[in-house]
């Protein structure tokens, strides 16, 4: 009765967030601020889509067994996901300062001294 | 030894973990169970060395643990939730500050200094993009940075987090 408006409130809450994702892709100017949009807005629709699954598995799911496998996956998806998530975008950006994508625009640049 | 011990116990917990829910020994089964304990004796044979690496089990510790289940799933989303809402905001109306800062942890160990640049990464709005590896500081793209914050050299770590003292909390967990 509660569990369904509650899975319909996360699965919209995600889709929210991608959506903004992608908006901020395309608008934002340089790869870094595309990092912030597209990675992060991503991952947090994504652990919330996963929420979704997690309380279907485990509330909704005939095989009570089976549910319970399910969330359980589905939560150790999340924790990787977030692990990862964090990791790549920190190389993309590392990637880009040494290969000599300077932030633009950009108020201040405290990386500068230490590698020009 | 107690490495091993650490790296079976922990690998036998992610292994029950992934098959929840498969019998009806408690949640799980007979040949699930033996299977799992085989499986984890030997990875745990060959693993240990690489899962301890600096020869501390000081992360076996259960306050420890109990700290960062608190991090993890308490504070951590809370952070996390009202920057994704700050920088739907900036999606939306596009005002940005963008830049590149400097922040002086003091953070000892490899581990604490993982969580706080992996905190900072997946926490929308600021992104690590590189650390010194002599003096532990952190270079941090922020999205919009504070008037005159960018006029300083180092910047405090309270400046970033709005409600709870993170770096603090990664000293208590992981050092």
């Amino acid at each position: 009765m509660i569990i369904e408006p509650l899975i319909a409130i996360c699965i919209i809450i995600g889709l929210v967030f991608s959506a903004l994702g992608i908006f901020g892709l395309i608008r934002f100017p340089d790869v870094y601020t595309r990092l912030h949009a597209e990675t992060k807005a991503t991952t947090f629709g994504s652990i919330f889509i996963g929420l979704a699954v997690i309380l279907y598995a485990l509330f909704r799911w005939d095989d009570a067994g089976e549910g319970i496998s399910l969330a359980a996956h589905v939560l150790i998806g999340i924790i990787i996901l977030m692990v990862t998530n964090a990791t790549g975008s920190h190389a993309i950006a590392r990637a880009a300062y040494k290969s000599g994508q300077k932030p633009d625009p950009s108020v201040t640049d405290a990386l500068a001294d230490v590698e020009p | 030894m107690i490495a091993f011990l650490v790296t079976t116990v922990f690998i036998f917990i992610l292994y029950l973990i992934l098959t929840a829910g498969s019998g009806t020994l408690g949640l799980w089964s007979y040949e699930e169970l033996g299977a799992g304990i085989v499986l984890s004796l030997l990875v745990g044979a060959v693993s240990s060395r690489f899962f301890c690496k600096e020869r501390s089990v000081r992360m076996a510790n259960p306050v420890r643990i109990l700290r960062l289940l608190i991090y993890v799933l308490i504070l951590f989303p809370l952070e996390m939730a009202r920057a994704n809402l700050d920088v739907a905001y900036r999606v939306i109306t596009g005002r940005i500050r963008p830049g590149i800062i400097r922040i002086h942890p003091e953070l000892q160990t490899d581990l604490g200094i993982l969580m706080l640049a992996n905190s900072i990464t997946l926490t929308p709005g600021t992104l690590t993009v590189a650390a010194d590896e002599k003096t532990g500081d952190l270079f941090i793209h922020l999205i919009n940075i504070p008037e005159g914050l960018e006029k300083k050299e180092i910047v405090k770590t309270s400046d970033l987090f709005s409600f709870f003292d993170l770096p603090a909390w990664i000293r208590r967990i992981a050092e």
